[in-house]
């Protein structure tokens, strides 16, 4: 009986997963365009900005939630397909042959998912900066500065969080259009009904922050967060992304690839 | 090599996989043939660990396939040449196997040039692909690695006549240079010419393997009858066993000489008598699935 001698190969290590991980959000018309639209609609609301706001509102916190509307919708979208792209269009079949853990290509997606998050904020930031210093020259007003270093950091935290909660939603759901639709209804549909709830309800007014994700991610938008508001973000977010994770993480180790 | 030992796989009340046993062997092509719906997929699914067996264990070069460091650079697999990301190149999924697999980036242009897609096809996304250029880059992520096994779900599946000659010739020196090749069908044509073992499944379970110089000589005979059920209690009390075939024929397994003398000893006049060569496989093939078949259908169904 003849066999093949093949060098010892080593285990694949985390980076060169993460980075392949990382190459797969990018190397597709879909993927591109997605990434690339941040960019692109960043600087068209900055251009909004500069032509419809009001001189007094041409503040530095203008341009950045402004430009930060749209990122944070589009951070998850990109989360998402970068896991439902695996059983919606089945490469799924080809990576887990190639990456027989699936927790690792897993975690390669979630570290890929938040690079890409990190690296987009200081660049809405500087977008942001660009548009504040161009729109007051043009206005001819003085610039002002109205963000910390800690403003900055929060809403860095909140686009991370709207990541993972892309992510979550890719990896409980498993299918492209069924997460977008889940994604829609998590980012829309529920902040509306508990904003309907909480204008009827009194005890649910009382409760809210500490059951509602999107409200206590709103605050990492407005300011430094108070003990009570970061308790109230780990609560709301142990309930609407840990514990779905977890959940989604199970289900996709054990769930048959076909 | 490929060793499956007593392999089950169930949902709910349907058994897909019901222990199937089998190895492939090093130096061999192994032709895994069955109808659609036989189990074929199922199983090899099951050996590299994308599907998690309800009995039974699987492994690969001695190892379970989830064990394998590396499993790129040791097996090739190929189960579905349409799963891909549509809106990606040729190059750029072979790239990303490339990296998976921590190989040199040189190794892409050669497996490319070795099953035949040019640089402009391979510049083209895959929603733009044909089925036969399809299993041709599939061909090329699983020989990127360059393993010692292939693990090939209907990979013929699309291709032109050129096309079946070209990767027959392919997996033949694949084996001959000492690797182990399992090969599904549900075509026995597309294997008969390059496989060395076959391995026969029908729904769900092994109907018939062996080698397949084995199995075309133990194909038997093939004998037309007036009166078959007198001729077919003869072989049963003989204990040789047989098949019915269209109205009036039996295809049994054993030669021709020894099924005449059954037949003059029961006083059954014979019709026709002769060696079920050449076609034998194929009946062989269609008799015992249908047979699995017809087995697990409610009692009383037939009659």
């Amino acid at each position: 009986m003849t066999i093949v001698q093949q060098p010892t190969s080593l285990t694949i290590p985390m980076q060169r997963i993460t980075s392949t991980e990382l190459r797969k959000m990018l190397d597709t018309r879909s993927g591109f365009w997605t990434v690339a639209s941040m960019g692109i609609v960043s600087f068209v609301t900055t251009g909004m900005v500069i032509l419809f706001a009001d001189h007094e509102d041409l503040t530095y916190r203008t341009f950045t939630s402004a430009i930060g509307v749209p990122m944070s919708l589009i951070l998850p979208i990109i989360a998402i397909l970068s896991v439902t792209a695996e059983w919606s269009q089945r490469s799924g079949l080809t990576t887990f042959a190639l990456v027989p853990h699936r927790w690792r290509v897993i975690a390669g997606k979630l570290v890929a998912s938040v690079v890409i998050a990190l690296l987009a904020s200081p660049v809405a930031f500087a977008i942001g900066a660009l548009g504040n210093v161009a729109g007051t020259a043009i206005a001819g007003v003085d610039p002002v500065w109205d963000l910390s270093v800690a403003n900055l950091l929060t809403i860095t935290l909140a686009n991370l969080l709207g990541m993972l909660v892309g992510f979550m939603l890719g990896v409980l759901v498993r299918s492209s259009p069924g997460a977008l639709v889940a994604y829609f209804v998590y980012q829309f549909l529920l902040p509306t009904l508990a904003l309907i709830l909480a204008a009827q309800q009194d005890w649910f007014r009382d409760l809210q922050p500490w059951v509602d994700f999107d409200f206590a991610t709103g605050a990492l938008l407005e300011g430094p967060l108070s003990s009570q508001q970061w308790a109230q973000l780990g609560v709301t977010g142990l309930i609407w992304l840990v514990v779905p994770l977890a959940v989604g993480l199970r289900l996709v180790v054990r769930a048959e690839v076909k | 090599m490929i060793t499956l030992e007593s392999v089950s796989r169930t949902y709910g009340d349907f058994t897909a996989v019901d222990h199937v046993t089998f190895t492939a062997q090093p130096g061999r092509v192994t032709g895994f043939l069955g109808p659609n719906g036989a189990g074929k997929s199922t199983t090899m699914r099951i050996v590299v660990g994308l599907t998690h067996p309800t009995t039974g264990s699987a492994t690969v070069s001695g190892r379970r396939y989830v064990d394998l460091p590396n499993p790129g650079r040791e097996v090739g697999v190929l189960l579905d040449a349409s799963a891909q990301h549509a809106g990606r190149t040729g190059r750029e999924i072979l790239t990303i196997a490339q990296r998976f697999m921590g190989l040199p980036r040189a190794r892409v242009e050669e497996v490319l040039d070795r099953v035949g897609l040019t640089p402009d096809e391979s510049a083209r996304r895959v929603r733009d692909y044909s089925l036969g250029m399809r299993q041709r880059l599939g061909l090329a992520t699983a020989l990127i690695g360059d393993p010692s096994v292939l693990i090939l779900d209907e990979p013929a599946n699309g291709l032109d006549p050129a096309g079946i000659r070209w990767m027959r010739g392919l997996l033949r020196d694949f084996a001959d240079d000492g690797g182990t090749v399992l090969l599904s069908s549900h075509l026995l044509h597309e294997v008969e010419v390059v496989a060395d073992d076959l391995v026969v499944i029908g729904n769900g379970r092994i109907v018939a393997q062996g080698a397949k110089s084995d199995l075309l000589a133990s194909a038997g005979s093939m004998v037309r009858t007036t009166d078959r059920d007198v001729l077919a209690r003869a072989l049963d009390a003989a204990g040789i066993p047989m098949s019915h075939v269209g109205t009036d024929a039996l295809m049994v397994q054993a030669d021709a000489d020894q099924v005449g003398h059954t037949a003059f000893a029961a006083g059954v006049p014979v019709l026709e008598l002769r060696a079920a060569d050449g076609a034998g496989l194929e009946e062989m093939f269609l008799q015992l699935t249908a047979d699995t078949q017809r087995d697990n259908q409610p009692e009383g169904a037939l009659a």
